[in-house]
């Protein structure tokens, strides 16, 4: 009996890992003596300029090699003018690998450079920057400048919104329904949002290689699943232990707001590390006026449950303070790809907890999505977000 | 998917900082730009000024060498000139340092070598094509038709000869004129063709300067600038020549994509022979502008021992590579000469 067990086991063992050798072989028969089939074809070779700093008498550019093939970086140019440089650690780069041209220049702020990179074939690559502006040196001042920003648009409007809590509390169950439906309304706008912004930056930074909106997709998607997995997880603990169902939803959607607003963050940190200063002012603002809905979104749920003061204010800075975080490595250690990795699972994370409110008003509710209330709650929650956002 | 982004981040970074190597050096060097600005780097100085050291085309062989051919006399007493032109278009020439460009060229090089002739001279050009495309030679100048490089195609593998009567005296281009034209010549398949008067010219120190460009992108737009093809070289290498001593350039803009080019002399001026064919100079000047195939002989000589720039003053140009330096160097013998003395 235990050894017909082990055979068994043994055959689905061998079944498992038979298609694997077959796969090998085929990849090592590609690179090996089958190499003769990939000759068709040139390949183009490509590089990206992810990045472009202003330092003194100084521009940087951060270039990767997105392209097939290895490349050599010999040449840099600015506004198609060709100019001495450095190239750091050397002018090889294999794929993927990066490498910062240092190009002595005295730029003038706020005027637009277009940075060009010529590599060994003679071809020339550009970035154009709308407005030069000096790299932001991190300092203690501007860590807490970046703080009290981030408190300003991330933590108080949250906090500011969750005060509605004593009114959504007295209202009666349908217009609760609004409530709910308003907040899933609210995030659906905020998911949508959040892609657009991460396809836009792969599409502004990141090369063709990382296929940007792809990886936006496959990252949105796998946040929602871990999260998704992780949330009933608390849910079902939430059943057998202190913690209620609406803390453990309200905890949820606070999670996925905080990620929503460390990419609001990083916008704005961003927005000031390339200099547009007065940009980011209107950002702010409008920032905090949309942030005030975010509020509500918390609160809806925790209703119906006791008042807990010290949970909902905690809840609140679970959503608000990733904006301070957020601002700092906008601000600072910039990097389109993680820009797009950020927003992508703060798209996914709200995804997650739109499911989880949509589930709640089903199972408190009338097991329909179509009356009254919750239609006419998320039309006007993603009608109040869009006439936010043209504030922003 | 915590797990996941994990997985994400560490085979992006694995990939990014895998192909490092270790043992790169962590040296520093400091240079100075040509600009003023300096920089201190532990990585490699990408700088065409500063290294353009070796490269296979030396502009400053090309600058003073004219070939006269293979002289022979004819029966009625006509000298003849024959040259042999081989054109190829398979070549791989470091044209700046680290940029590897395909031109196409007459024996080898960008420009092809400059033929040189006597008024009335019989030149007659065995002309193959190596090539893998169709190319011809076609000289401006007066000759039949049958000899002007246009209809009579030479396929790769090829051959033609074309003779005609050196003429009229003067600073003339040679070039491939198979469609498309732009593209042969852009990639190089030119070269200077001077006839001189019977009487010849005053003994000077004489140098062809053919202004040139390439387009390592094909986007129509040139991508590098140039006195003789390669970028920056007489700056980095600047031309010695002697006061008080005359210099002829022989001067040839064949410039594509751009309407203009031009040529500005520091410290002194010239005189200008539009495409060479008069004895006497239309102007004095330091700044003259060329349209495509334009040409003259510009003639001057300095008083002054130093270093003097010569470029472009359409100044993209020459801060693309079209800049160079004269380092004029005191002549005693001159100067005892014209009995002048400068400086100490």
């Amino acid at each position: 009996m235990e050894i017909s067990n082990k055979s068994s086991k043994g055959k689905i063992l061998a079944s498992g890992i038979i298609p694997f050798v077959f796969l090998i072989l085929l990849i090592a028969y590609i690179f090996g003596p089958g190499s003769d089939l990939l000759d068709l074809g040139v390949p183009l070779p490509e590089i990206t300029i992810e990045k472009v700093d202003f330092v003194d008498s100084e521009i940087q550019a951060t270039v990767r090699n997105t392209g097939p093939i290895s490349v050599e970086v010999v040449m840099a140019d600015i506004n198609d003018r060709i100019q001495p440089a450095a190239v750091e650690p050397d002018r090889f780069l294999e794929r993927f690998e990066t490498a910062l041209v240092r190009i002595p220049f005295e730029w003038n702020e706020a005027e637009p450079y277009i940075i060009g990179i010529t590599i060994e074939d003679g071809t020339r690559f550009e970035k154009e920057i709308e407005a030069a502006a000096p790299a932001l040196e991190p300092s203690f001042d501007l860590v807490i400048f970046f703080a009290v920003i981030g408190t300003y648009v991330g933590i108080i409007p949250v906090m500011i919104g969750l005060l509605w809590l004593p009114f959504i509390k007295r209202i009666s169950k349908q217009k609760y329904h609004f409530f709910l439906a308003l907040t899933a309304g609210l995030l659906f706008f905020l998911a949508i949002d959040s892609i657009e912004e991460a396809i836009d930056v792969s599409d502004e930074s990141l090369a063709g290689s990382f296929n940007g909106t792809l990886l936006v997709a496959t990252v949105t998607v796998l946040s929602f699943l871990g999260l998704y997995y992780a949330g009933n997880k608390l849910v079902k603990k939430a059943d057998s232990s202190k913690i209620s169902k609406p803390v453990a939803i309200a905890l949820m959607i606070s999670i996925g707001i905080g990620m929503h607003n460390f990419g609001e963050g990083l916008a704005i940190g961003a927005a000031v590390g390339l200099g547009s200063i007065a940009f980011s002012t209107f950002l702010i603002v409008g920032f905090a006026l949309h942030n005030t809905t975010e509020g509500i979104a918390i609160a809806a749920p925790m209703s119906r449950g006791k008042l807990m003061i010290g949970k909902l204010a905690a809840m609140g800075l679970i959503a608000g303070s990733p904006a301070i975080f957020g601002a700092w490595v906008g601000g600072f250690v910039y990097s389109p790809f993680t820009s797009v990795i950020f927003l992508a699972i703060g798209a996914g994370a709200i995804f997650q907890v739109i499911v989880v409110i949509m589930k709640w008003i089903r199972d408190e509710g009338d097991k329909n999505f179509s009356s009254a209330a919750v239609v006419s709650g998320f039309a006007a929650g993603m009608l109040v977000m869009y006439l936010t956002s043209i504030l922003v | 998917m915590i797990v996941s982004i994990f997985v994400i981040i560490a085979m992006s970074t694995l990939y990014f900082t895998f192909t490092e190597d270790i043992s790169a050096q962590l040296e520093e060097i400091v240079f100075v730009t040509h600009t003023g600005g300096v920089i201190k780097t532990t990585g490699e100085v990408l700088d065409p000024l500063y290294t353009s050291a070796t490269l296979e085309f030396d502009p400053m062989e090309y600058l003073r060498e004219f070939n006269y051919g293979k002289v022979s006399q004819l029966s009625d007493g006509t000298t003849l000139r024959e040259f042999t032109i081989i054109a190829e278009d398979d070549k791989i020439m470091e044209v700046s340092p680290g940029v590897f460009f395909n031109v196409w060229t007459f024996n080898g090089t960008v420009p092809g070598p400059t033929i040189r002739a006597t008024e009335g001279d019989l030149v007659r050009i065995n002309f193959m094509n190596n090539g893998s495309k169709s190319h011809t030679m076609h000289f401006h100048g007066i000759h039949p038709a049958e000899m002007d490089g246009v209809f009579e195609i030479v396929g790769p593998g090829g051959s033609f000869t074309y003779e005609f009567k050196a003429g009229p005296v003067g600073v003339h281009p040679y070039h491939c004129h198979v469609m498309p034209l732009e593209e042969h010549i852009v990639r190089g398949l030119y070269g200077v063709y001077i006839v001189d008067p019977k009487e010849g010219r005053p003994l000077a120190d004489e140098m062809v300067m053919v202004l040139n460009g390439l387009d390592t992108d094909f986007d129509t737009e040139n991508n590098f600038y140039a006195a003789n093809t390669i970028p920056f070289y007489y700056q980095h290498h600047p031309i010695e020549i002697n006061t008080n001593e005359l210099i002829r350039i022989y001067v040839v803009n064949m410039v594509e994509f751009d309407p203009i080019n031009n040529l500005h002399l520091h410290g002194n001026l010239y005189h200008y022979y539009p495409t060479g064919t008069d004895t006497v100079p239309s102007f004095y000047t330091d700044m003259i502008t060329l349209s495509q195939t334009e040409r003259g002989i510009m003639e001057f000589q300095y008083e002054y021992p130093g270093k003097y720039l010569f470029h472009a003053h359409k100044v993209e140009f020459s801060e693309k590579g079209w800049v160079g330096i004269f380092l004029v160097k005191d002549n005693q013998i001159q100067k005892s000469q014209t009995g002048v003395d400068y400086g100490n």
